[in-house]
Order: structure tokens, then C-alpha cells, then sequence
């Protein structure tokens, strides 16, 4: 039973980790009727942060470099929340109210994120920043002359292009300096080493041990879940946020800034992404495809547990969480020796991590048999959009 | 317009039939033969969201049942990849000395042929009913099949013993009537087969999308909840389309395989199915010519710049998607159509601009 009892515990730290990551998709969801398929990226984001305070904390050592995990925690949670706010001003703003574009359009950008961290270096981010200034410049300048003629849309992609053509030699330039070549972080898994107070156990509950670092990860999902909660529900802009959820059109006649509660909105749960990342890096190696193995599992704790509603998904991915501990490391096997054999087949058969998965959808899909909506379905009359 | 959508599959049939073999070399040939392959998937892909608004994430699990069926045909017929039990080489590598027995009718050649599109479209049927029954749609159908797709995926990757797992099942290495399926000869006879299927497909989805029943399908697209109090029931419609668009990705992953000589889980990945999407938005949705030029112009594009700048590709992607989402909704094909190069032309003052509204006032009768 004690054997039972750690996969339990191993299942509420996976929960835990796949709640972080859905709350964030959950609230954008829920909140904005945006699907953000780079939702995964921005978490692959949030671990790139860790390793890079982690790297610059290396050298002081000792108690400051003990301190660089909360640093981190922080850091990560700003830095994707930027990103975010940056992606939802330029792109998912022009797309609202088409929930099947946002989806392919976001799918683009973790695409074009994912080979970003592959092949990022001084010169390409020099690069960048030269073909965006450029860019930005001829912009200005062609509207100075020519924004009342007609072919002035066309005149500025055209300038655009010149600018992506004027940073891509740019980048080549670069490049023939040995040391700017040098890719930042590589196609290869990064590793960061957890903090030694994380490490080993955190005293027991009977013969049971609790490893620090499952229960920590428990516990900073549980204390971002209050935190979200009391955002949401008690402060000024949970309110504005939920008002404008309720009803767009009223809220901005009584005055409520939308378009930055959809930035605030976006960029809230672009950083919770981030804290998940930067908690995954304490399980294992990541690296730039860390984003599409978290996704689909996310949106299955999303449709598992009823759309925009925050007890569903700490229900469903708490579910999703063990079931994929229990049944995929096969230690039923181990608890229950005696059982028939038909049903040791079957259990052997999904004992692996990915074939757990197998499983897991198959009971998602039997489960919406019964609750199309999920667990937790939204009140009220149900409106077709 | 209507002359050209006509017209539409006896010209491509020509150009592929008489020019592209003119004028290119095997290789290349290939290439293109894969293409329209995949334009079959596109065009399967119009049907359900084009016109049916039904944006699946999964067309990959059927591409690739398609693949694994005539890949598991040609293993179990080729003497030399037979190990010592006549069954292929890979299954003693995890010591397995029986063929499962989901294996052996693909002994047979004609069972395997309509295993190819009936088993993917069986799949379609299930699951599109369980999901259609439920009325789950919109953006919960795009992630349960985008789920689905995932199961397959771990399904056929992790399975090790049935299907060799990661490594997949080569084709290239086998024979068929004798000959080796990778060789230049046959690989021009599945180059023709894909060209005269490609029309016939166009034909299907034109079939399906005209008349009556398109117009059921087009009336869920827009507007779903409206038919249901008219009466209509769509779960059938909906059912119906998204198995026939199942068969037709079996198809053309069948295709696809014999001509890529090889069929892995990776047909099945998630970014494979989304690229599927695009190869239709980019050509333009619900216009069934649209997808045909997606696909091969996309694919085409991939091509060139993988060989010139392998990392390239995905930022090429990705901003493809974003452009053609953002500032080409309607694909080239309907850019062209909806007067989009027009208003271009007109622009810069090539082309007279569409005589507008401002007009009609002045020459409608004054009241008073």
C-alpha cells in the first residue's frame, strides 16, 4: 500500500504541474474565447528562463545560488507574461470572435518560437532587432508621404519585406563573427539542477516518505490556484475581467478599458505558462519540443473539466494526474497480484506512460458520452457560438 | 466560374498526365507525385471544413491507417523481408514468433486494397458519431481530434511488437508483381495512378458538395442550430461527410507511402495534421480548386527552401500561417475570385475599381 500511496503522490505532482499549465489556458479560454496553441511554447519559455537565471547564478554559489529558484519562479512569470501581452497587441487582437483562426494563427507562432530557441544567437537577435527598426522606420516614413493614396497597405507589406530582406542580410552579416554565431541554447534538452532545499525528503507521514520536490510542486500550484482565485474574484480587475467576460458591449459603455483587460487577461495566463515551465524544469531535462507534450494534455483537463470553470480543471487534471501515475508505471500490478488474468492483460497492456494516455482519452471520450459538457458545464441557457 | 471549376479536373489531369512528365526528371517526378497525394488529403479537408465547417486536427491517424494498410500488404508478400517464421524480419527483433492476428488478412492483395479506405473510414464513422451525437463542435471537435490523433499516434508508436513502433514500415524495400517498389518504374506506374485518382477524387468532393446534400452541408457551416429547428437532424450529414473524408485521406496516405517508401507514427504527429489545414486555408477553403493548389504549392515551397536552408522551414511556416490567417483568409484561390487582385490592380490605378453603390443612387428614381 505505501508503494500506492507514492504513485498517488507522484500522480498529484504530475496533476499539479498539468494544473499550472491549464489554469493559464483555462482563464484565456474560459474568459476569452481564445484557443492558444502556443500555450505549450510559452511554457518551454518559462524553463528557459530557470536555466538562464540559473546559469547566471552559478558562479556566486553557495547560499545565493540556493535562492535562484524563486528568483525564477518570478522572473519566468514576467518574462512570458511580457511575451504575451506583446502577442495579444499584435496578432490575437486582430482575431477575436474567430476561435479556429486563433488557433492556427497561434500554432504559427509556437512554430516560429520553438525554432527560435533552437537556432537563437547574437547575431540572429541583432539581426532581428536591426529588420524591426528598419521596419518600423519605413513604416513611419511611407505613412509621412503616402497614407491618403490607395496602394499605401500594399506600399507598407512591400516596405515590411524589404525590412525582413534588410535583416536577413543583417543576420548573415553577423554570422561571420565567430563568437555571435554561436546558437544560445541549441536543439538539444537544457537541465537544471534543483536547489539542494528541494532535494531529498521532507520527513514522512508514517512509513511514507515526501519527497521535497513533488511537495513543493504541489504546493506552488495550490498557492498560484488561491492566488488566481482571489485575482479573479476579490481585486478590481478580476472584476473587469469577469464583467467584460459577462458582457463586452455593456462593460465598455460603463467605461471598462477592454482592450487592456484582454491584454491583462492574456498576459496572466501567458505567465502562468511560464511558472508551469519553469516548475517542469525540477522534473527532468527540457527542451524546445517541452510545449507539445504538455498541449494536448492540457486541453484534455479542459474539456474534461467544464470550460472557464477553475474547480473543474483542478479536479480533472488532479484525475488526468493519477490515473497516468497509477495505471502507466503498472503498479497495480504490484498491489494486486492475485488479479485475473484478462485483467492483468489489460493492465500490462496501458502499464507504459504513453499507452496510460490511451487510456486516459478513452475514458475522456466515454466520459462526454454521458456529460457532453464536462464536469462542470456552465449554467444557464447554453449559447450556440 | 463555373465553366473553369468544370473544366478544373481535365486540366490538371492534362498538365500532370502530359507536361510535368515532359518536363521533369524522376525525382522530381516523385516529388510531385507525392504532392497531389497530399492534395487528396486537402481536398478531403475542404469537404469537412471548407464547406462543412468542421476543422479537424486528425486527418493524420486515417492518412496513416491508409499507409500502414498497404505498407502491411507489401511486408507480408515480399520473400525477402521474411525472417525465419515467413513473417517479416522486425517481429523477431522483439521476439515475437506468430503473426498478430490482426496481420493476416493482409495476406491477401484485394482485402488490403479496400482495407485502405474502408478501415479509416469505419474509424471517421465511430468517432465522428460518438463526437457529432454529443453536438461537440467548434473548437472542442478541433481538440478532441487533435486528441485522438495523439492516442494513435502513442498507440502506433509505442506499440513495438505489432507495427515495429518508431521505426515504422519501409515500403521502399519490397516488392510488388516482382519488382521493387522503389524502383523507377514502378514508382512512374504510382505516379500515373495518383494523377488519375487526384481528378476522380475532385469529382467526389464536387458530388458530395453540390446538390442538395452539399447545400445541407453548407447550411451547417453557417449556421447549425437554425437547421436543427428547421427540422433537419445534421449528426447524419456531419457523419456521413467526415467518413468520406476519412476514406479519402486512407487513400491518399496510401499513396503517399508506396511513393514515399516509407510509413512511421510520424505521419500521425500533431504538426503533420495541422500542416494539412494549412495547405487548405492557403489555397483557399470551400473552394475545392483551392486546396489542390495549397497543398502542392505549399509542399512545393517546403521543397525548396529545406534543400537551400534546412532550419529556415519552420519560421517560413509559421509565418505562413500567420499571414495567409491574418491577411489572406479567403486563400489565393479565393483572393482571386472574391476580386482581391482587383482591388489590387485598381489600387495603383491599373484596373477600374467595381462599380459601387454611389452610382446606383444617382440613377435610381428620386423620391419625393
Amino acid at each position: 500500500m505505501e508503494l500506492f500511496f507514492s504513485q498517488i503522490l507522484d500522480g498529484l505532482s504530475i496533476g499539479s504541474v498539468l494544473l499550472l499549465a491549464a489554469t493559464g489556458l483555462a482563464i484565456v479560454f474560459g474568459l476569452m474565447g481564445v484557443i492558444n496553441l502556443a500555450h505549450g511554447e510559452f511554457m518551454m519559455l518559462g524553463a528557459y528562463v530557470t536555466y538562464v537565471v540559473q546559469s547566471a547564478f552559478k558562479p556566486m554559489g553557495g547560499v545565493i545560488f540556493e535562492l535562484y529558484f524563486p528568483i525564477s519562479l518570478v522572473l519566468a512569470f514576467i518574462v512570458t507574461a511580457l511575451i504575451g501581452v506583446l502577442l495579444e497587441r499584435t496578432l490575437i487582437r486582430q482575431l477575436y470572435g474567430r476561435p479556429l483562426e486563433t488557433l492556427l494563427a497561434t500554432w504559427g507562432v509556437s512554430l516560429i518560437l520553438i525554432q527560435l530557441i533552437r537556432s537563437v544567437s547574437t547575431a540572429m537577435m541583432l539581426g532581428i532587432i536591426v529588420g524591426v527598426v528598419v521596419g518600423f522606420l519605413l513604416s513611419k516614413l511611407l505613412a509621412a508621404k503616402f497614407s491618403e493614396k490607395p496602394f499605401f497597405t500594399y506600399l507598407n507589406g512591400l516596405g515590411w519585406a524589404i525590412a525582413i530582406g534588410i535583416g536577413l542580410v543583417a543576420v548573415n552579416l553577423f554570422d561571420q563573427i565567430r563568437p555571435l554565431a554561436k546558437p544560445w541554447f541549441g536543439p538539444r534538452n537544457i537541465d537544471v539542477t534543483a536547489p539542494k532545499w528541494l532535494q531529498g525528503s521532507w520527513g514522512m507521514i508514517g512509513t511514507i516518505e515526501l519527497p521535497g520536490l513533488r511537495i513543493f510542486i504541489i504546493l506552488l500550484s495550490a498557492l498560484l490556484l488561491v492566488a488566481t482565485y482571489w485575482f479573479l474574484n476579490k481585486s478590481v480587475w478580476g472584476l473587469r475581467i469577469r464583467a467584460v467576460t459577462q458582457n463586452r458591449q455593456m462593460s465598455n459603455c460603463l467605461g471598462i478599458p477592454t482592450d487592456r483587460v484582454d491584454s491583462i487577461t492574456f498576459g496572466i495566463g501567458s505567465g502562468l505558462a511560464g511558472v508551469a515551465g519553469c516548475a517542469i524544469t525540477l522534473l527532468g531535462s527540457v527542451g524546445p519540443n517541452l510545449g507539445a507534450a504538455y498541449i494536448v494534455s492540457c486541453f484534455m483537463v479542459i474539456v474534461l473539466g467544464g470550460v472557464g470553470n477553475l474547480l473543474g480543471t483542478v479536479l480533472a487534471s488532479l484525475l488526468l494526474g493519477i490515473i497516468q501515475s497509477v495505471i502507466g508505471s503498472g503498479t497495480l500490478l504490484t498491489i494486486f497480484p492475485d488479479m485475473p488474468l484478462a485483467a492483468k492483460g489489460v493492465i500490462e497492456f496501458f502499464a507504459t506512460t504513453s499507452m496510460s494516455l490511451v487510456l486516459v482519452f478513452i475514458f475522456i471520450i466515454v466520459f462526454l458520452q454521458f456529460r457532453p459538457n464536462g464536469m462542470f458545464p456552465q449554467k444557464g441557457r447554453s449559447v450556440d457560438a | 466560374m463555373k465553366l473553369f471549376q468544370r473544366l478544373v479536373p481535365w486540366i490538371l489531369l492534362a498538365i500532370a498526365l502530359f507536361i510535368l512528365p515532359a518536363a521533369l526528371d524522376d525525382f522530381r517526378l516523385n516529388l510531385f507525385g507525392r504532392y497531389f497525394a497530399l492534395s487528396i488529403t486537402a481536398l478531403a479537408i475542404d469537404l469537412i471544413w471548407g464547406y462543412t465547417g468542421l476543422l479537424s486536427l486528425g486527418q493524420g491517424i486515417f492518412f496513416a491507417l491508409g499507409g500502414y494498410a498497404v505498407a502491411m500488404n507489401l511486408m507480408l508478400n515480399t520473400k525477402s523481408q521474411a525472417g525465419g517464421n515467413g513473417i517479416p524480419k522486425f517481429f523477431e527483433n522483439y521476439g515475437v514468433d506468430q503473426l498478430p492476428f490482426f496481420w493476416q488478412p493482409f495476406w491477401s492483395p484485394v482485402f488490403s486494397l479496400i482495407a485502405l479506405w474502408v478501415i479509416p473510414a469505419a474509424v471517421a464513422g465511430v468517432v465522428g458519431w460518438l463526437i457529432f451525437r454529443n453536438r461537440i463542435k467548434g473548437v472542442y471537435f478541433s481538440i478532441i481530434t487533435q486528441a485522438a490523433l495523439m492516442v494513435f499516434f502513442h498507440f502506433f508508436n509505442g506499440q513495438q511488437k505489432l507495427f515495429d513502433g518508431t521505426n515504422g514500415l519501409k515500403t521502399s524495400t519490397s516488392e510488388l508483381f516482382g519488382q521493387l517498389v522503389g524502383s523507377p518504374d514502378m514508382q512512374t506506374w504510382f505516379y500515373r495512378l495518383t494523377v488519375l485518382l487526384l481528378p476522380l477524387a475532385f469529382l467526389v468532393c464536387r458530388y458530395f458538395t453540390s446538390g442538395r446534400f452539399g447545400d445541407a452541408l453548407i447550411a451547417i457551416r453557417d449556421d447549425e442550430s437554425r437547421l436543427r429547428f428547421a427540422g433537419f437532424n445534421p449528426v447524419p450529414f456531419k457523419t456521413i461527410v467526415f467518413l468520406v473524408a476519412g476514406a479519402l485521406c486512407g487513400i491518399s496516405g496510401a499513396l503517399y507511402t508506396v511513393q514515399s517508401g516509407i510509413v512511421s507514427p510520424q505521419y500521425m504527429s500533431i504538426s503533420f495534421s495541422i500542416e494539412m489545414v494549412i495547405w487548405v486555408a492557403v489555397g483557399g477553403r470551400g473552394t475545392l480548386v483551392g486546396p489542390i493548389i495549397g497543398a502542392t504549392v505549399v509542399n512545393y515551397l517546403r521543397s525548396l527552401v529545406s534543400e537551400a536552408l534546412p532550419e529556415a522551414w519552420l519560421f517560413v511556416q509559421g509565418a505562413l500561417f500567420i499571414f495567409v490567417v491574418v491577411l489572406m483568409p479567403d486563400g489565393i484561390y479565393g483572393w482571386i475570385t472574391k476580386g482581391g487582385f482587383r482591388t489590387f490592380l485598381a489600387a495603383f490605378g491599373i484596373a477600374k475599381k467595381a462599380k459601387t453603390y454611389p452610382q446606383l443612387d444617382k440613377e435610381a428614381i428620386p423620391v419625393d
